[in-house]
């Protein structure tokens, strides 16, 4: 059962797809005026701790941050070691997501600087909410979800602390150039559209304007101009890798054939596919079958990487929308491909929105850490109960016209499929697709699919006979020792709460 | 008992779906069973009560057994907790799984030999997976890829694995090795579902001769029916020149296959990927089994990464008469097949003759015949097997009979 109260505050458990249209307006920060900043454009101020003063930091007030500095950022504990020195309790920290570079959070968390995190759970960070350990209860939403969230008022950020690889001193940003640049800020667009403060932390200060200007200047309080914001090598990688494990790799091959023979590939298609490795092999293998069939993707949206550039540059995708950009080549190719576009996740994945692009996507590819024999999808806890992941825009995704989920049918013992998630994160209906080293599930609901793939020679199987085989070779296993404490809520796409998340008894 | 604690299997950090073993035997306090696992939660239990069981089955009733787990199935546990227990006491008992329903297949004489793809012999994490990639056989190693202190733990996890993991069809090989040692690790396999041994570094057929007398004697005491075919490995310059005595040494010889890492170091030559220095070994050796009768089968070849030198490699070997290759990774499978892959002449023989057969039979001949040629059962057999690999390879649709006919009547 979704409770009604999380925090403190009313929530509405989950209604259905569709079913939870709210009214009213949208949220709207207080109406600033220019005759409280500085004529000549210059924000600059001396330091962090100055700059969350000057903006009122107190007790029990929300702090928004980006990760597109991923596991090298260097500006989010930064914020909370300034609040600790400034004595400051019971903060909300509200980051877009959090990576194992955050641990030292957690001491915030157990010394009351913060209460709760609401944004992405991972690695450490995950371990210790879900031992019960944090004071206030996590809230765990989607890309899309949290921009919902922000635009509706759900959440109202005090102070948004952004990262800049590159600023001028009105506060005019983006991630094109500098030490730490990572192409894209399309995380930050809500934030400092929607902050009562916004605050540029940057270590690349650069003359006006500094265009394109990703994060805009008029939103802009201050502009703090710090050494490092970010460890470069930890904020794009060096180059993502298409996987060397002959098993997923197979399960690459199974699913660029299910998208040729399902006609679900084909010329002019949307696509999207993340960055792991057995991603990039499928982005590999569609690119081999556009190149012969003499075919184009209209439009990739990324995470981009090196493969989806290759793709642009050798005309077998006409577009790429952006998001984040994963890899060094990513970064290079948004400043040097006119077709390679920057493209906030305000656009992409807001639910509440006239439209979006994630329901025009034909090819989804996706993962998950468990599904169930209803195609209910979890992303965010594993089979032993513990959080450790984000939902990221896998949520939002799920709107794509084929949902595909390529995953081994077991790791190391831990079979994917189950009678019934440890956490629904997405409804079955939404699931379309699985494909795993020993076979193809279609979802029932796909009857045109199923008739399509009749007398195909891929191995389609059911979604039980699947489950079975898994748990043939792995044994029969236990569930995990939960209580009824609730350290987490799931929020759906529309600001529902999906499921929520049980302390572990160890 | 001058030894009291013994260990087995393999832990550290890039160790998966195995586990690490360290057996203390005591004189009191009965059994204490210490878990450390990354799949506690969801196995935690029923590991627990295979090692109560398992260590009641050797009737040992004071120990201290810690498992340090990295998602090893029960089919590895108990080979580690078993290799750990004949350490400590002597026992010829034998813990064994059933044998699982998917492994009960035989293997045929004339079956296709193009690839087989070696596992080293005491890591399970390869095994489980390698039967998905459809080579036409596996070999479960435990000769070179097995560390000398590893021996007799990997004979109890091969013999485990032979039981209990699914090899969806592939034929299941096992290259045992150099005698004295490899008459021991039979024992290992030939009551257990094994098909063929691949025997390692050649030198003559008494060799054959020897190995055929000990799988004769544990065949009757099983009472294994089917026969163990064997596959010699050639990989010296003796083993070049005695190629046809070894090949005819006995009916259950049905392939022969060549080291050439071995062979070119006895020569003294360096191994090139011309392989100009192991022509001749070669081309002797598929003469040898030519004129046995049996498929000579060709060595592995290295670099994993270049798949395009691989396919090359592939053809000149079919070009000389070798009909199979080992493969040392899954993803070399597909291409030593499709080269391999009969080509289309091959086909449209093995159409009409299929055609000829299933003719026959529909009209309750007991003769099949092509024009005024009658055609031998094994002849059939092969051409159905050719028109099956040309349907799993998409050469031609499962329909080909019919499109067939269409192109007759014309």
């Amino acid at each position: 059962m979704v409770p009604t109260e999380i925090n403190g505050k009313e929530v509405i458990p989950f209604k259905g797809i569709g079913k939870h249209k709210p009214t009213g307006r949208k949220y709207a920060p207080p109406i600033p005026t220019v005759i409280d900043y500085p004529e000549d454009g210059n924000k600059v101020i001396g330091s962090l701790k100055e700059a969350l003063q000057k903006c009122g930091l107190k007790d029990g007030m929300t702090i928004s941050t980006h990760h597109h500095l991923r596991n090298g950022d260097l500006v989010s504990n930064t914020i909370f070691d300034t609040a600790a020195e400034m004595g400051v309790k019971d903060l909300v920290w509200f980051p877009s997501a959090s990576f194992p570079c955050n641990e030292p959070i957690i001491k915030h968390l157990e010394s009351g600087v913060v209460n709760r995190i609401e944004g992405s759970m991972n690695g450490p960070l995950g371990r210790f909410v879900s031992q019960g350990k944090m004071k206030g209860t996590a809230v765990l939403r989607s890309h899309g979800g949290r921009v919902q969230a922000i635009q509706d008022g759900e959440v109202q950020i005090d102070i948004a602390v952004l990262a800049a690889p590159s600023s001028d001193a009105f506060g005019n940003g983006n991630a094109l150039n500098g030490p730490s640049a990572c192409g894209v800020l399309g995380y930050a667009t809500a934030d400092f559209r929607y902050a009562d403060k916004v605050i540029v932390v940057t270590d690349n200060l650069v003359d006006f304007p500094n265009m394109p200007m990703e994060i805009e200047g008029n939103y802009v309080d201050f502009v703090v101009v710090v050494d490092k914001i970010g460890i470069p090598e930890k904020i794009v990688s060096g180059t993502t890798q298409i996987t060397k494990s002959p098993d997923r790799l197979l399960i690459a091959e199974l699913t660029a054939r299910f998208l040729q023979e399902s006609e679900i590939l084909k010329d002019g298609c949307y696509m999207q596919a993340g960055a792991g490795g057995t991603s990039l092999a499928i982005g590999h293998y569609v690119h081999q079958i556009l190149k012969e069939k003499g075919w184009k993707s209209k439009l990739g949206f990324g995470g981009s990487t090196k493969y989806m550039v290759q793709m642009l540059e050798e005309g077998t995708m006409e577009h790429i929308m952006d998001a984040q950009a994963f890899d060094l080549d990513a970064v290079a190719s948004i400043d040097k491909n006119k077709n390679h576009h920057q493209y906030p996740v305000f656009n992409a994945y807001n639910y509440h929105s006239k439209g979006n692009l994630t329901s025009m996507m034909d090819i989804m590819i996706l993962g998950a850490t468990e599904v169930d024999v209803n195609f209910n999808g979890n992303v965010a806890t594993h089979s032993d109960g513990y959080l450790l992941h984000g939902i990221g825009g896998w949520q939002n995704c799920l709107h794509a016209k084929n949902v595909i989920l390529p995953i081994p049918l077991f790791r190391d013992r831990i079979p994917v499929i189950k009678d019934e998630v440890t956490t629904i994160c997405g409804p079955g209906e939404m699931i379309d697709i699985i494909v795993t080293e020993r076979g193809i599930a279609i979802n029932p609901k796909r009857k045109d699919l199923i008739e399509k793939m009749k007398g195909s020679n891929l191995p389609i199987k059911t979604i039980e006979e699947l489950k079975a085989e898994a748990e043939a070779i792995c044994g029969p296993s236990q569930k995990p020792n939960l209580s009824d404490e609730i350290v987490a809520a799931i929020k759906w796409v529309d600001g529902t709460v999906i499921d929520v998340v049980r302390k572990v008894i160890d | 008992m001058s030894n009291k604690i013994a260990t087995a299997g393999n832990m550290g950090k890039k160790v998966r779906s195995d586990c690490f073993v360290t057996l203390e035997l005591k004189d009191s306090g009965g059994i204490s069973i210490e878990q450390k696992s990354k799949v506690q939660v969801m196995y935690g239990e029923s590991n627990k009560k295979l090692c109560e069981d398992i260590l009641s089955f050797f009737e040992i009733k004071n120990a201290q057994l810690t498992i340090e787990d990295s998602g090893a199935l029960p089919l590895v546990i108990a080979a580690r907790i078993e290799a750990a227990v004949k350490e400590l006491i002597d026992t010829d008992k034998e813990y064994l799984l059933d044998i699982i329903e998917e492994n009960k297949y035989t293997s045929e004489k004339e079956q296709f030999r193009f690839s087989r793809l070696y596992l080293p012999g005491n890591t399970p994490s390869m095994m489980l997976n390698a039967g998905i990639h459809d080579p036409n056989g596996i070999i479960l190693d435990l000769e070179d890829s097995v560390a000398f202190n590893k021996k007799k733990e990997a004979q109890l996890l091969v013999r485990n694995a032979l039981r209990g993991i699914n090899f969806y069809g592939a034929e299941r090989m096992v290259r045992i090795n150099q005698f004295p040692k490899g008459l021991e690790d039979i024992k290992y396999l030939i009551p257990h579902n094994v098909h063929m041994l691949l025997v390692p570094k050649c030198e003559g057929a008494d060799q054959i001769k020897q190995l055929e007398v000990k799988i004769d004697e544990l065949r009757k005491q099983h009472k294994v029916e089917r026969p163990i075919y064997l596959m010699p490995i050639i990989e010296s310059a003796l083993g070049v020149e005695k190629a046809f005595e070894i090949a005819t040494a006995s009916e259950n010889v049905v392939a022969m296959a060549i080291g050439l890492e071995d062979y070119t170091a006895d020569l003294g030559a360096r191994r090139t990927n011309e392989a100009v220095e192991s022509f001749y070994a070669r081309t002797r050796m598929v003469n040898a089994c030519k004129a046995a009768r049996i498929q000579a089968i060709d060595s592995v070849f290295s670099d994993v990464a270049d798949m395009d030198a691989l396919r090359e490699n592939v053809k000149t070997s079919k070009g000389l008469g070798f009909e199979g290759m080992g493969c040392i990774h899954p993803r070399q499978i597909k291409v030593i097949h499709e080269s391999f892959a009969p080509e289309a002449e091959e086909i449209d023989k093995a159409k009409k003759i299929v055609n000829a057969f299933i003719d026959a039979t529909e009209k309750g001949l007991g003769v099949v015949s092509l024009g005024t040629k009658m055609i031998d059962p094994p002849v059939v057999k092969r051409a159905e097997k050719t028109i099956n690999l040309a349907i799993s390879l998409g050469l031609i649709s499962e329909n080909w009979r019919e499109e067939f006919l269409n192109e007759q009547a014309g």
